[in-house]
């Protein structure tokens, strides 16, 4: 190799690469601490009343003592938000490939999925309680699969279909058919769009399914406990379960990023090099 | 070389983008250019004066508006059918999903060649670009150089009659370009292709060519053909041979000359 020429490797060893990693997770893990620490203090140097604010001490000695309630009901929510998130995905990739395949599908959806992702969908949960019945878990999925579909189907569009134009004809000057432009060039380019999307898509779904469970829902749902004690100035418990749900939401977009990150190792090592 | 039978025959090829739109554009007007086996033949002009265009009529990428292009006798529809064409565009355009390796096997996976097959010809196409050790890299840890490497060696990696290039090295400082040149010339060497070359680098086309076509804008036309006739191989001593700078100076005053619309005396052919 001449001098004017130069490459970039891969990390030498996982290990270190680790433990990079954890180093650059220090100084959020330190602001975390720190800001339950002020909250803490904060709640006790002004006298903030229990109602209002709880201790995040007295939060976690709640959780505790809810522990075998909380969990079942994060567990049973999570459900409902995974099965929509499925459903939605499912969904959103198909008609994605479709308007691939058809062009006048996707001139005639597009606008309208532009148009109805800019809405509040979740304002249709109790329509959709109506119409399931308000303790059919379905009722919730497919709020959530409502949720999900719209940014997942527009993104899938958008990746299927920018596509760098000279990729796209150096398939035609080897006479390639559609088919093949799709599963060689047009899927692979939507996969990254596709993946910010289901990335948005995890944490919008667990917002999806509480939220729809505030406007009524079985009583082993997180949503609907939340709503409960919250109703019962039991605020310490909707704290407790609060926290579920950030950690019910967190993890979900964490096993997105890894799946993201198998599919697609060549994007993850690219993004690495940029940063 | 008139003795062969060309190779690709340019017959009043004609473009026009856009026809009955205010914006219409006549790119390319009445082209006739034979193209002999074994050639090198460069496309030099400014900046739109239709020498993509022109190359994107051969490759039958976009259908002419009048006149065609014929390959070896055939519609160039049917050459691109047949795998005729190998190209390879000014970015490297490689897919960053794949590795070096699997960038070159491209053509090959599209075409139905076997496994072993592909990884025989990528190893064979690889070394030829001298990029064996990149095999399992992915595009973007490579040089822009390296990356039209890589570009070459998929587009030959088929072996077809025609590569077409289109400013291949304009991205390139001029160390690097100098050096894919004298690469591109050894490759082109070592194989039967016959090369049709864009650029706009006036010692680029006198370096690496049989024939310089000069082109001159609106409507997009042949101005000049230029023979090139100096040794090969070609070097960096070729640089400093007294008639590279003669051709040199043939070429830039062809475009002059195209350019203030004049018609150049004798040059045209
Ligand atoms: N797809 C297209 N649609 C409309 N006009 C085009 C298109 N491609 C090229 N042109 C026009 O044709 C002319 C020649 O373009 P091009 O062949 O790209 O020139 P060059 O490669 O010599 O710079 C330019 O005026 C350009 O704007
Ligand atoms: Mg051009």
């Amino acid at each position: 190799m001449t001098a004017t020429e130069t490459t970039f490797n891969f990390p030498h060893s996982i290990l270190s690469a680790h433990r990079q990693r954890f180093r650059r997770l220090l100084p959020a893990i330190g602001l975390l601490l720190l800001g339950l620490l002020a909250w803490e203090a904060v709640v006790i140097i002004f006298r903030i009343e229990g109602f209002l604010l709880p201790k995040p001490s007295v939060i976690g000695a709640t959780f505790q003592d809810q522990f075998l309630v909380v969990l079942p009901a994060g567990l049973f929510t999570m459900r409902e938000a995974v099965g929509g998130f499925a459903i939605g995905s499912v969904l959103g990739i198909g008609i994605a490939l479709a308007t691939a395949r058809w062009t006048l599908i996707s001139e005639g959806v597009m606008p309208f999925a532009i148009a109805v992702n800019s809405t509040p969908i979740i304002a249709l949960a109790p329509i959709m309680n109506n119409w399931f019945g308000i303790t059919n878990p379905f009722s919730k999925m497919s709020i959530v699969a409502l949720i999900v579909f719209f940014p997942i189907m527009i993104n899938t569009v958008r990746g299927l279909r920018q596509v760098d134009p000279d990729a796209l004809e150096l398939l035609r000057s080897y006479a390639t058919n559609e088919r093949t432009v799709l599963l060689k060039l047009r899927i692979p380019n939507a996969l990254p769009y596709l993946f910010s999307a289901l990335k948005i898509g995890s944490t919008l779904s667990v917002i999806g399914a509480i939220v729809s469970e505030y406007f009524g829902g079985t009583r082993e749902a997180l949503g609907v406990y939340i709503s409960q004690q919250a109703a019962l100035f039991h605020f310490a418990e909707a704290w407790s379960a609060i926290m579920v749900a950030c950690f019910m939401g967190i993890t979900f977009y964490l096993l997105v990023l890894i799946v993201e990150r198998l599919v697609m190792p060549w994007h993850f090592a690219l993004r690495a090099a940029e940063e | 070389m008139n003795e062969n039978n060309p190779v690709v025959s340019i017959q009043g090829a004609t473009k026009v983008f856009n026809e009955g739109g205010t914006d219409r554009v006549q790119a390319v007007k009445d082209v006739e250019l034979e193209v002999y086996p074994g050639e090198f033949v460069t496309l030099i002009g400014p900046s739109g004066c239709g020498k993509s265009t022109l190359l994107r009529l051969i490759g039958d990428l976009i259908t002419p508006t009048s006149g065609g292009v014929k390959v070896n006798g055939k519609h160039s529809k049917q050459a691109r059918i047949d795998r005729d064409y190998g190209m390879v565009f000014q970015d490297a355009t490689l897919y960053d999903w794949r590795t070096v390796n699997k960038n070159v096997q491209l053509p090959l996976e599209v075409m139905g060649y076997s496994h072993d097959d592909r990884e025989k010809r990528a190893a064979k196409m690889l070394r030829l670009v001298q990029l064996e050790e990149f095999a399992n890299h992915y595009p973007w840890q490579l040089s822009g150089g390296m990356q039209q490497r890589v570009a070459i060696a998929r587009a030959l990696a088929f072996e077809p009659a025609i590569l077409l290039m289109d400013e291949p090295f304009g991205a390139l400082d001029e160390m690097t370009r100098e050096r894919m040149q004298l690469e591109l010339l050894n490759i082109w060497g070592q194989t039967s292709t016959t090369v049709i070359f864009v650029t706009h680098s006036i010692p680029e086309a006198v370096f690496l060519s049989s024939r310089v076509v000069v082109m001159s804008a609106r409507p997009g036309r042949i101005h000049a053909i230029i023979d090139i006739d100096l040794p090969r191989p070609r070097g960096f001593e070729t640089r400093e041979d007294p008639r590279f700078f003669e051709r040199l100076t043939e070429v830039r005053e062809c475009l002059r000359a195209g350019e203030s619309g004049k018609s150049h005396v004798e040059g045209y052919k």
